[in-house]
């Protein structure tokens, strides 16, 4: 039977969106925790954390999302995990994110001065005090605005999850149209939706972007 | 415990995965090249043409850059064909993915158009070159050699993006994956193997659009051609 | 015992000697100026001193750190000795006052109140004690150069090492770090400066080292030095027009 695409329609996919807002956050803050330690193994002085780390990167950013959330629900359930399809698609993501994160942070710590560590060397810090004290301070100034904006990408790939049975916006825009073959209004309202999610986040990224230059040039 | 990989049944259908692949090059290639003319060609339309052009064109910009590919492939697929337009899989594909990556192109390269300095047109216009050889030679070719890492990285991102395609049931690689599997229910190795195949692929594109870059822009601007071509 | 004894020391970047062969002892209180062309090994010297660059061979103690320590020795050395650059370095993303109780709070662990009271008192001593909750970016760089010196003495360091301190500032902002400086010498420190002003070198510091091709060329009382250099290269470096 053919259903129209009405109100309690709308609100279903509307209300998945928080299936794609938990799998954000949850994959952001995975993710952020793995992609510190990746980014800090990155600018390590041990060449083979160094190695560990970019053999890391260069391979997760080799790989689409769709194939890594496949090796990630297949992998972990071949160890003996069960896990419920969020968590797959949340581990899985957040094997992607770190692996980003990772690189645009490493980008950072590198972009502060040699000078900040040559100073706190000779005042006698120890290497991870010049980290907390010194570096990190003024790396993640510098991280904020490409950060935000990787968000955006996040949100955007967690439609991909949608293949191992999450029912966020993805998969509720392809029930909801499957039930009433009105694409053009469904997918319509589902990209709506994500370019409401979407769009001021990429705005904020790009103001403090400008706030940044402009506080460097100035 | 008791798990033993089994590569054999996977590679018993290496003649899937070499059609898989096959497809992905294809389409990968394909909308890397018209993706890729598409995004230049709207950066530049946007830097000469009237203001209200330049406002379609970021708004084209801003939707595709802040909605899934997945969603815009899906809207391809089966929304044209309700309004009359029959299209392939393949051919919907393709459509996305020239979409998607011009949008990314655009913004990079209008980036770069912006980063020429405007002492250097000037420059440009006082040795008597027209507006379209100042813009091609002294604006656009310097922009794209100062973003070409952008761009390539995107076209790799881009390539991954592809397997998104067997949403829509495109056989290539990913698809063929899931083809695979459900003949040979080894998945974690059927999806290594995929996975190794992306990486080999993704390495080379690096590898390769490096060395492109290197052969395009040598001097790292285009006014070394410029004035290798007037044979000063 | 002096408080900075180098001997025999040789330092190379790859194949070039840059160092070759360095004696220099420096006792508590004295103020030794370094003078001599670019290049020739000057910066490379201080920086041996503590431990930002590892030496080939030779021998360094500096207040009683041997410099063949481990990299606990080596911070057990630098908090005794600090360092200033031409380039300030403060930490942008701190306050003047909380870039000099950093270090005290962080490396040597003393309380807050006591890392406090030593960035107000050396802060008063490079004559900047209103500018404790000012941004660095909104100094003067002689403002900065001297919260970079009150940031070294908040270690209270048994010596102080000094690298064209000036050289990156205006003309009118040099008087200023000069005269900290020369007042902190008044007040005892022990001092070993990198400096191309010749008039400064000449008042203030008691000994004067002449670098030449990484070697200490000539050295002596200061104003014997600059009054009669010995060798042809220290009277063409004087006249050169520097003086
Ligand atoms: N990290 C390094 N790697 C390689 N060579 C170096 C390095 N640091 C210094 N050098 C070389 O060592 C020599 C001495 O340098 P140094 O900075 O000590 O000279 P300087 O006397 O301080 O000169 P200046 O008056 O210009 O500061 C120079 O030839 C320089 O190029
Ligand atoms: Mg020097």
């Amino acid at each position: 039977m053919i259903r129209e695409f009405t109100q309690s329609e709308f609100i279903f996919i509307l209300s998945s969106a928080r299936w794609t807002l938990l799998l954000t956050v949850l994959s952001l803050v995975l993710g952020g925790l793995f992609g510190f330690v990746v980014a800090i193994a990155r600018t390590s002085r041990l060449a083979p954390l160094r190695l560990l780390a970019a053999g890391w990167i260069g391979v997760v950013q080799g790989i689409p999302v769709l194939i890594l959330l496949f090796l990630a629900y297949y992998g972990l359930s071949m160890l003996g995990f069960d896990l419920p399809p969020i968590v797959a698609a949340s581990i899985s993501m957040a094997f992607y994110a770190s692996a980003y994160l990772g690189e645009i942070w490493r980008g950072c710590i590198q972009a502060v001065p040699w000078q900040q560590w040559e100073a706190s060397t000779a005042l006698a810090f120890s290497r991870p005090q010049q980290y907390r004290y010194v570096i990190l301070p003024q790396a993640m100034r510098i991280a904020v605005a490409p950060t935000v904006g990787f968000i955006v990408q996040l949100v955007k790939n967690t439609s991909i999850v949608s293949i191992i049975g999450v029912i966020e916006l993805a998969r509720a825009g392809n029930l909801v149209n499957n039930a009433t073959f009105q694409p053009f209004k469904v997918f319509g309202t589902v990209a709506l939706i994500y370019f409401a999610i979407c769009w001021p986040i990429s705005l904020l990224a790009r103001r403090l972007e400008g706030k940044l230059n402009a506080s460097r040039a100035g | 415990m008791g798990f033993q990989f089994q590569f054999g049944a996977v590679f018993a259908r290496s003649d899937l995965l070499l059609e898989g692949l096959l497809q992905t090059l294809q389409l990968a290639g394909m909308a890397i090249v018209f993706g890729g003319l598409l995004g230049i060609l709207l950066a530049a339309l946007r830097s000469l043409a009237p203001r209200a052009a330049g406002v379609l064109i970021d708004v084209y910009v801003e939707l595709i850059r802040n909605t899934p590919f997945l969603v815009q492939l899906l809207i391809i697929y089966f929304g044209l064909p309700s309004i009359g337009v029959k299209l392939t899989a393949e051919q919907a594909a393709l459509i996305g993915l020239v979409v998607y990556l011009g949008s990314y192109v655009t913004e990079i390269v209008r980036a770069g158009i912006e980063s020429v300095h405007k002492s250097q047109i000037e420059a440009g216009l006082s040795l008597a070159l027209t507006r379209w050889q100042v813009f091609r030679y002294i604006v656009l070719a310097p922009a794209i050699a100062r973003v070409w890492p952008a761009l390539a990285s995107q076209f790799v991102l881009v390539t991954l993006a592809t397997s998104v395609c067997s949403f829509i049931s495109v056989q290539e690689l990913s698809a063929q994956a899931s083809n695979i599997e459900s003949d040979t229910f080894r998945s974690f190795e059927t999806y290594i193997t995929v996975a190794l195949i992306y990486l080999a692929i993704a390495l080379t594109l690096r590898v390769l659009f490096a060395g492109l870059g290197a052969v395009l822009f040598p001097t790292g601007s285009g006014l070394g051609r410029l004035r290798g071509q007037s044979g000063a | 015992m002096p408080v900075v004894q180098v001997e025999g020391v040789h330092k190379r970047f790859g194949e070039v000697e840059v160092l070759k062969g360095i004696d220099l002892s420096v006792e508590s209180g004295e103020v030794v100026a370094i003078i001599g062309r670019s290049g020739s090994g000057k910066s490379t010297l201080l920086r041996c001193i503590n431990g930002l660059e590892q030496i080939q061979s030779g021998r360094i103690q500096v207040a009683g750190h041997g410099l063949d320590a481990s990299a606990h020795g080596l911070r057990d050395l630098r908090k005794d000795v600090g360092i200033v650059f031409q380039s300030y370095n403060l930490f942008p993303h701190l306050r003047v006052g909380e870039n000099i109780m950093l270090a005290p709070r962080v490396v040597l662990g003393v309380s807050k109140v006591e890392a406090r009271s030593r960035a107000e008192e050396t802060l008063a001593e490079v004559g900047l004690a209103e500018r404790f909750d000012a941004w660095p970016d909104n100094l003067s760089g002689g403002q900065q150069q001297r919260v970079a010196i009150a940031r070294s003495l908040a270690m209270r360091p048994k010596v102080m090492l000094f690298d064209e301190v000036t050289s990156a500032l205006d003309p009118e902002l040099t008087g200023e770090v000069l005269a900290t400086m020369e007042r902190l010498a008044a007040h005892g420190m022990t001092m070993l400066l990198v400096t191309h002003e010749m008039a400064f070198a000449e008042r203030v510091a008691t000994t004067t080292v002449f670098m030449h091709q990484g070697k200490v060329w000539e050295m002596g009382p200061s104003a014997k030095l600059f009054d009669a250099p010995q060798t042809a290269e220290l009277k063409q470096f004087l006249g050169g027009g520097l003086k």
